[in-house]
């Protein structure tokens, strides 16, 4: 029998090491998994790599998990932000190597990795600083630029409704990075508004087949703050 | 000379925006362009985060976190709306099949170079998000940006001094003394804000500027 639920996201998260790729799905506070960030905080994995499309708003999720200092490098497209204060610090501190990407170029490197490509070419920053150091070739009349896929060891993602196979679906613009986090992940946790039967999730209407998804935490949605 | 307002400058923008064209406006300026696209166009706006379809801002009270814009402003969707992940997202920019972008920039050359991520000081800390995508994967890039600096320095440039968001991409610049298109010959002025001669507009701008042939 296939179970995917997990009782608690501390129970969920219990086997990240240090130095992990961490992916952390969402964009801006949609689609955050904030219990999830807030496990693996108080978990203690250090060292850790992490990939968002941000570097952390105020002081809560990622901000927090940067402002514990566990964090190694950061593969993000937008660090800079008004309250993007504990990024900046830690930036500016040189306690954080960042690796900035063109965010199209972070979601195809992602998908990538999750969909068995070795490599692809893209157009995106081609005769800018951010292609400075890499392969470039010309195909037909345009340049692109050599880019590889980015593989984790885990990915949080916080998704709508799932059942106990792992199917997914999303809530609005949140589902954003979830997908493809998913897929580029060995072990990929999610945490859900609400879980289901098997059979109550329209097979026409999941976004993320349960193949992707090896946990799922429930987490009621009206959290208040602690 | 009557320089344009914000609200001018993206009505002017709006006006070109034709009927049934998908369109990415970037964040800042270029998101004032929805509040003045013509009732009667159907026109489909794109957010990188993963919406087509984007509708007026939210009454107060009514704004849902899960539903945002690339600026992270809440939105609402239109009949006809739909969501997608980030990779699909950025499929349909680098696709071709956005008609339009609208950004915002601090530079754009003579050849259709835009900066518009990074002002090249040693201590700032990047961040580039989209720009770079939508700069090589609409069909029409369309600039929107004030003529000036608050130096009174053009930002149109014969090359950026700025790091590059894309090279050669620029399609026409909107400012608020000026609509310029951007050709393999040169700069065309399309049209100018009232009271400004072409001559003045270039001896501000500092590169050198044409009347656009069909032009009035």
């Amino acid at each position: 029998m296939i179970d995917k639920f997990i009782a608690s996201a501390a129970e969920a998260l219990a086997d990240v090491a240090d130095g992990a790729t961490v992916m952390i799905g969402g964009f801006g506070n949609a689609g955050m998994p904030a219990e999830l960030i807030d496990a693996l905080i108080a978990q203690g994995a250090k060292k850790l790599t992490v990939v968002n499309n941000n570097a952390g708003n105020a002081d809560a999720g990622l901000a927090a998990l940067i402002g514990a200092k566990r964090v190694r490098k950061i593969i993000c497209s937008f660090p800079r932000q008004t309250d993007s204060w504990h990024f900046d610090k830690a930036y500016r501190a040189g306690e954080l190597e960042l690796e900035l990407v063109p965010q199209g170029t972070l979601a195809e490197r992602i998908r990538a990795a999750g969909a068995g490509i070795g490599a692809f070419y893209t157009p995106t920053a081609f005769g800018t600083r951010l292609a400075e150091s890499k392969e470039s070739r010309r195909i037909g009349e345009r340049d692109y630029v050599l880019e590889y896929p980015i593989h984790a060891d885990y990915a949080l993602i916080k998704a709508d409704r799932a059942d106990r196979w792992g199917n997914l679906t999303y809530r609005m613009t949140a589902r954003n990075f979830g997908p493809i986090m998913a897929a580029a992940a060995k072990c990929t946790v999610v945490q859900v508004r609400e879980t289901v039967q098997l059979g109550e999730l329209d097979p026409e209407a999941v976004v993320t087949p349960g193949i992707f998804v090896q946990r799922v935490v429930r987490i009621a949605p009206l959290r208040k703050a602690a | 000379m009557k320089k344009l307002d914000r609200n001018q400058m993206a009505a002017r923008v709006a006006r070109d925006i034709p009927d049934g064209a998908y369109v990415n406006l970037g964040i800042g300026l270029p998101t004032l362009v929805a509040d003045h696209l013509p009732k009667d166009r159907e026109i489909v706006l794109h957010s990188e985060n993963g919406v087509l379809g984007i509708g007026p801002r939210p009454a107060k009270g009514m704004e849902d976190e899960d539903l945002i814009n690339a600026g992270k402003e809440p939105v609402t969707l239109l009949k006809g709306g739909s969501f997608f992940h980030h990779a699909d997202s950025f499929g349909m920019i680098r696709g071709r099949h956005l008609d339009y972008c609208v950004l915002g920039a601090f530079q754009v050359s003579m050849a259709g170079d835009i900066a518009n991520w990074h002002t090249g000081a040693p201590d700032a800390i990047p961040a580039v998000g989209g720009a770079m995508d939508l700069a090589v994967g609409a069909k029409n890039v369309l600039v929107m940006m004030e003529h000036l600096t608050k130096e009174g320095k053009s930002k149109i440039v014969e090359r950026c001094s700025y790091p590059l968001t894309g090279a050669r991409c620029v399609n026409r610049i909107y400012t608020d003394l000026a609509v310029i298109d951007v050709k393999a010959d040169g700069l065309h002025v399309v049209d100018l804000v009232e009271g400004l001669s072409l001559a003045e507009l270039e001896r501000l701008t500092g590169v050198p500027l044409k009347r656009l042939a069909t032009a009035a």
